[in-house]
């Protein structure tokens, strides 16, 4: 890839610069009589003409990747535009994959209509001016950079607070990721699912009850007859959830009390990696051994006791999730419970309560934050996991409370409709993304709550 | 005083119930225990009973002639006809020569279905490694049909499982087994080849590759963003709203569901940037996005570990800030950053939902050889071959995930004892 | 026996190079084979301890300590800090239970009843000898909570008339009453420090205990909240037999009838408090009281 070989380029000049700075420092300090005449270390000279060699050249680099395939694209579709068939988005895309298709070899020139060839000729010419030209820049760029960061070194510069802001704001722009990593998925979910709600009001998406999105795959249905009800989703993704729950807390907590009141030292040493073991178990071998071996187990079991169980049934796929949680909620609640000061140990049972008076009566009410936090937490775990339902859970939405039957879930769904290949703009996909929208909704809340408490819970006991 | 006695009466009245609650509680604590350990015999029972299986496969060993005129090939350095030749013709033949009997179209359908689908073209890369082997003849170990396989591994454990075989099948793996000419060998297609709708021929190398370069990318990104994201909090970042914006984000990061990314990673990556689907490049961005918040979490841990006197040392000196990091504190976190670092790629190496999402679901039989090249990774493997009909990829799939489990235990332990040999407590 | 004396050897000398800075001609030293001075025993004892020793894993905290609890008396005990006064006073509810590798040799009697064997039930015997410690503890529930605590686990108030009754009693015992009956619902962890401690207190008497032991009560108190504590201990002593470890001896003087001494896991001298401040008959004792060392 022509960018990688670039950036490899921009880092050993990179590299180049600094031993040139250092060296010109290095250089100027000698008949001072020493480094010691310098204002920074040599060292920081380097690193001043590196940067100066680098980042800006880095900076163009990335800014062309981002707007080159783009301008290049409206520019060859712009040449072609009044032949197109229909001003659609659809034959617009279509349109622009054949060009870069035949443009990059894949397809086949033979049998295509002569605009087209012009067009993707166009293109492929656009390209290689495109390589050329940012190669020939960020040659330029460098040097530039190179000689400008040399020039200014001199015994009097300033060389270490100018490295160091520079390097302060890298840092930053770093820790910064994260507020637009959720920036990111705020805008693309919430950009897709307005998109959505255009075909697919959204009353009717969060409190419709049929959920059939197949039928939209006809262009002349869309939204009108595709049913978008979501609440079958909700109410199977709740279920699940909940069977989850009812597995992993009762499990997780008591594992958790035993391991902090109960457990001598060999046990805790043995059971908690044990145990954390599962943690670390992918969710898709979880996925596997709840639609392999679970399920049948349970729809077997069932039926002996003269049961209809649905060989996908919530109980199987809720079951396996609450096995998956119960390290989560017995690590968190471990660590909850510990945070507990002896002194309200020695204060219970001075008072004559038994070990179990002291764990219920005062150890959990004052743990119970932390704990109701950690459940927080595993709850919008359990409501955006997504192999083991994908795996073990039905595909058909129905709304029912039943464990035992087939449900589906908001997860199952937004991996269907995306997977296989769809064309993005139909409400179908859309969907998906609305989907995607009420999951992150949900679990942000949840999410900010339970930390919000567990902090809160934590600067108690400090 | 007769109130204390009073009291201490009613005390021992009580004793015995609350004796017994106590009782009844610890075994609640060991229940819950033995139900957590239990599930994990159980998983790991039931993966290794399913899947140790598949590391051996079935071969049938035939008389085989490389006839050039059956197969159409005379110059075997000449691509268009290799290309052309047919080369399933070779082992139909040496089975026909073998059970000379056989006659009939439906009779000798299932007479080829002994053998897998790829046999001819494992001759004919035999035969072009092996040039001189044209026009001979030889005893070879052919690679035998998935069906075949099953039977055969089920029929030597005394429970033969013959929903897909005919009896005139069975009969003639009667008689190989007799002769000798039946047996099970390590398979090593399953480390050698990519994916295939063929059970017998399908391998995890493929994916393998491409956890390799998804895994890259994914450390080569997230580590030092992470890191020098930990820095800057812990250090640098002044204590103010912007910086609580900062890490309120980076916690509920850590804590969105995985398949938010792939959601994210489909509109901002493949629509807006237009990186092409199913590639290492997208599956290692969105998994990069997906560790940050866990290696700059335990990165930061890290670093809140290294004592304040450390750091006032080295100020005192006359350090500048950056020198102090640079030169003490980094050093000394670094065992705990590698620790975040370990655990986080073990995560990514786990997961699946999010590459659904961008396309690495793909059926892709070439092996990739770059970041660019379209691939599939391990889990997401792991999640095809559990989708597949086919019996024999329940082992398969067994299989790949206790080769995907032994990566992730390898990690782990690492981690564990990077953690407790470098570690310093202060 | 051996092992306990090479363990003792270790710390007496560090004592020993402590005690040389200010009494250069007369070297400081707990004896090994003297025994307590003074009146370790009474004829009423509501508790008798004899040839006590607690062991923490190797380490010997507590070196053959004898010594008798008198019916509603206030014992104090004092001493320099890690001599062992606290684990003492531990031993005697069993509290060092909780303390893992903690070991006590010797025999504990409460009314003849050997508080080590193993039919006697430790939840019975906390409940007869109730305990405060340094630090407030109370509860993160209501001020209502905390003292129905003991009675509701054990099982004391039939009805809930009976148990507000108790709640009532036992919070004007403390004297906390008056000041906390508007709000007794209201969490106890919003009271003062002061008040803290007397609901721990309140929280205590409320299963009526026959002896409390105090562990450095007022340690973590101001002085007003001090004063109001030894006052509370005073009218206390009416109904309860206390021990107290305090490592203020102004506080052992204002609050005991009688004082025991610790020195290094030994108990050096045990005598009426009055006599213990004027005329100690230890040296160690008098040293220690005139801020020798501690």
């Amino acid at each position: 890839m022509q960018a990688t070989n670039i950036l490899i380029l921009i880092l050993a000049l990179g590299i180049f610069a600094f031993y040139i700075g250092r060296g010109r420092s290095l250089a100027m300090a000698k008949p001072l009589g020493g480094i010691r005449n310098l204002h920074s270390l040599p060292s920081y000279y380097g690193a001043y003409t590196a940067l100066w060699c680098a980042l800006p050249s880095t900076i163009l680099l990335c800014l062309w990747m981002i707007f080159d395939e783009p301008l290049i694209n409206s520019l060859v579709m712009g040449s072609i535009s009044d032949q197109l068939a229909d001003d659609s988005l659809a034959t617009y895309n279509l349109q622009l994959n054949k060009i870069s298709n035949i443009a990059e070899g894949i397809l086949s020139s033979r049998g295509q209509s002569p605009e087209l060839l012009i067009a993707a000729d166009y293109m492929s010419r656009l390209q290689t001016m495109s390589q050329w030209s940012l190669t020939a820049l960020m040659l330029c760029l460098t040097m530039a950079g190179l000689f400008l960061g040399s020039s200014k070194i001199d015994p009097a510069f300033r060389a270490r607070p100018v490295v160091e802001k520079v390097m302060q704001n890298l840092l930053l722009a770093c820790a910064c990721l994260a507020i637009f990593t959720t920036l990111g998925i705020v805008l693309s979910v919430l950009f897709e699912s307005l998109q959505f709600f255009r075909s697919v009001p959204a009353h009717e998406f969060i409190f419709g009850l049929e959920w059939s999105p197949q039928t939209a795959i006809r262009e002349d249905q869309v939204g009108s007859s595709g049913s978008f009800g979501a609440v079958p989703l909700f109410v199977g993704t709740l279920l699940v959830s909940a069977v989850a729950m009812v597995v992993a807390v009762p499990i997780g907590l008591m594992s958790a009390i035993y391991l902090a009141e109960y457990a001598s030292k060999s046990v805790r040493a043995v059971a908690k990696p044990t145990l954390e073991v599962l943690a670390g178990i992918p969710t898709v071998v979880y996925g596997f051994f709840a639609a392999l071996t679970v399920a049948p187990f349970i729809r077997d079991l069932g039926t002996s006791f003269g049961l209809s169980v649905s060989s996908e049934s919530a109980l199987a796929a809720g079951g396996v999730m609450g096995i998956m949680i119960i390290p989560f909620i017995s690590s968190l609640a471990d660590d909850v419970i510990t945070a507990v000061p002896q002194s309200m140990r020695d204060g219970s049972l001075a008072m004559g309560a038994t070990h179990s008076e002291t764990v219920r009566r005062v150890i959990i009410p004052a743990a119970l934050p932390g704990i109701v936090g950690g459940i927080m937490l595993a709850v919008s775990r359990a409501i955006g996991e997504t192999m083991i339902v994908v795996m073990a859970a039905g595909m058909a939405a129905k709304l029912t409370a039943n464990p035992l039957e087939s449900v589906t879930t908001v997860t199952v769904q937004i991996v269907t409709l995306l997977t296989g290949d769809q064309e993005f703009d139909s409400p179908k996909t859309l969907a998906a993304f609305a989907l995607g929208l009420m999951l992150f909704t949900v679990t942000l809340l949840l999410n900010i709550f339970a930390l919000h408490i567990v902090k809160k819970y934590r600067e108690q006991y400090e | 005083m007769s109130k204390p006695m009073n009291n201490v009466q009613k005390i021992q009245h009580s004793l015995t119930k609350r004796k017994r609650a106590e009782t009844r509680f610890r075994w609640y604590g060991r229940i819950a225990i033995l139900i957590g350990l239990a599930a994990v015999m159980m998983l790991f029972t039931d993966i290794i009973s399913k899947g140790h299986g598949a590391f051996r496969v079935t071969y049938i060993q035939l008389e085989v002639e490389y006839d050039q005129g059956l197969i159409g090939v005379t110059n075997l350095t000449d691509p268009a006809q290799l290309q052309d030749g047919n080369w399933g013709a070779i082992p139909k033949a040496a089975l026909r020569a073998k059970f000379t009997d056989v006659s009939g179209r439906r009779d000798k359908r299932k007479l080829y279905g002994l053998l897998s689908n790829g046999a001819g073209f494992d001759l004919k890369d035999r035969l072009v490694a092996n040039p001189l082997l044209l026009g001979e003849k030889e005893r070879i170990w052919i690679l035998a049909d998935d069906d075949i396989d099953t039977y055969y591994k089920s029929w030597l454990d005394g429970e033969p499982y013959a929903a897909r075989m005919s009896d005139k099948q069975m009969a003639w793996i009667d008689q190989l087994h007799n002769e000798g000419n039946i047996r099970l060998q390590f398979n090593s297609n399953l480390f050698t080849r990519g994916d295939s709708r063929e059970p017998e021929q399908a391998g995890i190398r493929g994916a393998i590759m491409g956890s390799l370069f998804t895994l890259i990318l994914t450390l080569l990104l997230s580590f030092p963003i992470g890191v020098s994201a930990a820095i800057y909090l812990e250090e640098f970042a002044p204590k103010n709203r912007w910086t609580d914006f900062i890490e309120v984000n980076i916690n509920n990061l850590a804590a969105v569901p995985s398949i938010i990314f792939g959601l994210l990673g489909l509109a901002i990556f493949i629509n807006f940037f237009h990186v092409p689907r199913s590639v290492p490049i997208v599956g290692g961005l969105v998994l990069t996005l997906m560790t940050l918040p866990t290696i700059i979490i335990t990165s930061r841990a890290a670093i809140k570990s290294v004592p304040p006197s450390i750091r006032e040392a080295a100020l005192g000196m006359g350090a500048s800030k950056y020198q102090m990091v640079l030169h003490h504190v980094l050093p000394l976190a670094l065992p705990g950053m590698l620790t975040g670092a370990i655990i986080g790629m073990a995560q990514a190496l786990g997961e699946t939902a999010p590459l659904l999402m961008i396309g690495m679901v793909a059926f892709i039989v070439d092996i990739p050889a770059g970041f660019t090249d379209p691939a599939t990774v391990l889990p997401v493997q792991i999640f095809l071959w559990a989708d597949s009909p086919e019996r024999a990829f329940i082992e398969k799939t067994s299989a790949a995930i206790m080769v995907l489990l032994s990566f992730l235990i390898v990690m782990n332990t690492t981690a564990v004892w990077l953690r407790k040999r470098l570690e310093r407590r202060w | 026996m051996t092992k306990a004396a090479t363990v003792a050897k270790k710390p007496k000398k560090a004592a020993g190079v402590k005690a040389k800075k200010v009494a250069v001609d007369q070297p400081l030293q707990v004896d090994e084979g003297e025994a307590t001075v003074g009146q370790s025993f009474t004829d009423k004892a509501k508790m008798t301890m004899r040839n006590i020793n607690v062991f923490y894993g190797d380490k010997q905290a507590i070196h053959d300590v004898s010594i008798d609890i008198a019916q509603n008396e206030v014992i104090a005990m004092i001493g320099p800090s890690g001599c062992g006064k606290s684990t003492f006073l531990r031993t005697l509810n069993r509290m060092n239970d909780t303390v893992e590798g903690c070991r006590v040799e010797g025999e504990i009697c409460m009314d003849g009843e050997n508080l080590y064997s193993p039919s006697l039930d430790v939840v019975e015997l906390r409940a007869r000898v109730g305990m405060v410690f340094q630090k407030p503890n109370p509860f993160p529930k209501s001020i209502y909570e905390n003292v129905a605590y003991g009675p509701k686990i054990h099982g004391l108030a039939d009805t809930r008339v009976d148990l507000d009754e108790i709640v009532e009693n036992s919070l004007k015992k403390a004297s906390l009453w008056e000041e906390v009956k508007e709000r007794l619902h209201q969490p106890g962890t919003g009271l003062s420090g002061g008040q803290q401690q007397r609901l721990c207190i309140a929280r205590a008497i409320a299963v009526s205990p026959e002896v409390i032991l105090m562990d450095e009560p007022c340690s973590a108190l101001d002085p007003i909240a001090t004063a109001k504590i030894e006052e509370l201990i005073e009218e206390l002593s009416q109904n309860f037999t206390i021990a107290i470890v305090t490592h203020s001896m102004q506080q052992a003087a204002r609050v005991s009838n009688r004082t025991a001494y610790f020195h290094l896991g030994k108990l050096v001298e045990v005598n009426p408090t009055e006599k213990v401040f004027t005329m100690p008959e230890h040296k160690l004792t008098e040293a220690y009281i005139t801020g020798r060392f501690g």
